[in-house]
């Protein structure tokens, strides 16, 4: 794990994106999902990702996170050029540069809350005393210091997204994205998320969020709006009402 | 890493209780079956040749006897007498004769602690003990060639007969008997041996002297019978012909007179018992063979479903940086550590069972014998399939993006 490439510092946007595609190919029909994207977040930005069901949010929001490899177009994080890299490289760029949340929290079911979080440390190759410092301050500051031992299984949904969002937070990551976070959540609990988004976002990080509620959207930074694969509106927050 | 992924494997362990007991089942009835199948069938062919070597092993007996057939004008009903030196003669001229001994036989008394004892005496040479499995109890010999030489006053006895004589407790190597009025010292008491057949008593209540000392005893000179051993059991017809040839014309009778000369070869049996120890072990193979593809076929179905069932997982763990070779090596550790103790516990298993064999049913099958190399090439070839059956597949899911891989 030493021989790692260190991760230089950039100034520049820290996602560019130009003439993104990306065509499912289903056999029978080609769905072309993204139809020539240009995207760029800078450092500290929180986006709102918004539009509506079968746009292309997903889509858009896997190829951030490195999670699927788009089609044709050009792609970089923090100025490194992230298509056409190798399946090793993808994974390194995935460790180090982004933080998934998912709608579905995508918890390992058989084991803990800490060591859930504790994964990505693992797989970063941090040595196990580092480890244990930061999955232990990242679920206090979640609020979750007294679960750490329980399965996801024991704990509710909105525990579970917390657990998700320490998880994504592990490496410091240079973005966290987040599809849809508070999906599968009651209203109480998604807010209580938002909530802990706008912290993180209040603390310097850069995020990217597709989110249904125009309310919550309006609170983020930047509002990009997304229709029939292709980027409609983007614009800052605060004209978008 | 590898204390990561130690505890990465204790924690799959035991998360998925019942895959991994399925998996760990597979292997240990595979490597159970194929062990206990292969034990008792080397128990039993040992015992087989145990019984039926008691006599010897592969050997030939002969005896003189009556001439049957008038040869070069000699009548017929002449008997036909053999010396030491009749056979010294001949047997430089017997191809693939591996050894020979003549016997000289007679019921003595023996006397001991002021007791008589009657006592069938064989005086025989040092081969002989190697060729009728004349085994001797630790502390004690046979017949040596300075026994021979010096016409020793040495005997030794069937085990049942010393301990009639001595009891069950006393070692009676050393201690000195008169037989037939002359003291002779116990050199060796025979190892207990299975024995289906004999040609006067039982080894077990025989007593064997060098035949050189049983001639100058007695003043004997024509052996009561000799054994013969060809160097493999499928010369014995050849060596018995040149044999009888060799003898016939140096002791002048037909060499088609099979009453003059009269040769029992336990060969025979030998060669019925190689061809049915093959097929034996053929059957043995076959068995063991198709028990291994059974238990593999278990094994890797399983190997299947978990990694179908885990396919998801690949793809969270990809997703939160998991390199393909870290998720496939967890792969291999699980599936190499699962097989390791299914084939432990398989094998001690089988030893457990061989402890537990009953002591009655030995005498008839034999003693089960476990061979660790048996359970380790069980083990092995079920690992391997396990581990390709889990690598392949584990392969597969680590080379979808992980959204794909997460989607499934
Ligand atoms: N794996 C796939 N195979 C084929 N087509 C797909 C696949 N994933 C998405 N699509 C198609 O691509 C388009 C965009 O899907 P996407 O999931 O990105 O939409 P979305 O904006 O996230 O919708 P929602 O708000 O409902 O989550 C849709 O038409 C969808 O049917
Ligand atoms: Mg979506």
């Amino acid at each position: 794990m030493s021989s790692r490439p260190e991760m230089t510092p950039h100034d520049g946007p820290i996602i560019r994106m130009s003439g993104i595609r990306k065509v499912y190919d289903t056999g029978k029909v080609q769905v072309e999902a993204l139809k020539g994207i240009d995207l760029s977040i800078e450092r500290g930005e929180f986006v709102a990702i918004v539009g509506p069901s079968g746009s292309g949010k997903s889509t858009l929001m896997n190829l951030l996170g490195c999670l699927d490899t788009p089609t044709s177009g050009d792609f970089f994080i923090a100025g490194e050029k992230v298509a056409g890299l190798g399946r090793d490289a993808l994974a390194e760029v995935r460790n180090r540069r982004v933080g998934f949340v998912f709608q579905a929290f995508n918890l390992l079911p058989q084991i803990s809350a800490y060591e859930n979080v504790e994964m990505p440390l693992v797989f970063g190759g941090v040595a196990p005393k580092k480890r244990k410092e930061k999955v232990t301050d990242l679920l206090a500051k979640v609020g979750l210091g007294d679960r750490m031992d329980h399965k996801p299984t024991e704990l509710s949904g909105g525990q579970m997204q917390r657990v998700a969002i320490a998880r994504a937070l592990a490496m410091d990551p240079d973005i966290v994205l987040a599809d849809e976070p508070t999906g599968n959540l009651d209203t109480t609990s998604g807010t209580d998320i938002m909530g802990l988004f706008l912290e993180l976002w209040r603390q310097g990080r850069t995020l990217v969020v597709i989110t249904h509620d125009l309310a919550l959207a309006r609170r983020a930074g930047r509002i990009v709006e997304i229709r029939d694969g292709k980027i409609v509106g983007d614009r800052p927050a605060a004209e978008a009402a | 890493m590898i204390r990561d992924a130690l505890k990465q494997l204790h924690r799959d362990l035991k998360s998925q209780k019942l895959r991994t007991f399925l998996t760990v089942f597979g292997i240990v009835w595979g490597t159970v079956a194929v062990t206990l199948l292969l034990a008792f069938g080397a128990g039993l062919k040992k015992q087989l040749i145990k019984q039926t070597a008691g006599l010897g092993d592969r050997i030939c007996i002969s005896w003189p006897g009556l001439t049957s057939i008038p040869y070069q004008g000699l009548g017929k009903g002449r008997r036909i007498r053999i010396t030491d030196e009749d056979l010294e003669a001949v047997r430089p001229r017997i191809d693939g004769l591996k050894r020979m001994s003549s016997e000289y036989s007679d019921g003595w008394k023996l006397v001991y602690n002021l007791k008589t004892y009657p006592i069938d005496v064989s005086g025989v040479s040092p081969e002989f003990g190697e060729m009728r499995n004349l085994i001797p109890q630790p502390g004690g010999r046979f017949l040596n060639p300075l026994d021979m030489r010096d016409q020793r006053r040495v005997v030794f006895l069937g085990n049942k007969f010393a301990e009639d004589v001595f009891g069950k407790g006393t070692d009676p190597v050393g201690k000195v008997v008169l037989m037939n009025g002359s003291p002779f010292t116990v050199i060796g008491v025979l190892v207990p041996k299975e024995q289906d057949s004999s040609y006067n008593s039982r080894d077990s209540d025989l007593s064997w002297i060098p035949g050189t000392t049983f001639r100058s005893l007695t003043g004997r000179k024509y052996l009561s019978n000799f054994v013969f051993q060809p160097a493999t059991a499928l010369q014995s017809k050849q060596v018995t012909q040149s044999l009888r040839e060799a003898l016939s014309r140096r002791l002048k009778f037909d060499p088609e007179d099979k009453e003059a000369f009269s040769v029992w070869d336990t060969t025979e049996q030998f060669q019925f018992f190689e061809v049915f120890m093959l097929a034996f072990s053929a059957f043995l193979g076959i068995v063991g063979s198709l028990t291994l593809v059974v238990g593999g076929i278990g094994v890797s179905n399983i190997m299947n479903v978990v990694v179908e069932e885990r396919t998801r997982e690949i793809g969270i763990k990809m997703a939160l940086g998991a390199k393909q070779g870290a998720v496939l090596k967890q792969f291999l550790v699980e599936t190499l550590l699962v097989t390791g103790i299914g084939g432990a516990i398989g094998f001690a298993i089988s030893l457990g069972i061989c402890g537990v064999f009953p002591e009655s049913l030995v005498e008839y099958v034999g003693r089960p014998e476990l061979s660790p190399t048996v359970a380790l090439i069980t083990t092995g070839i079920l690992g391997v399939i396990g581990v390709l059956a889990g690598y392949f597949p584990a392969r597969e899911a680590s080379r979808l993006d992980p959204v794909v891989a997460m989607k499934l």
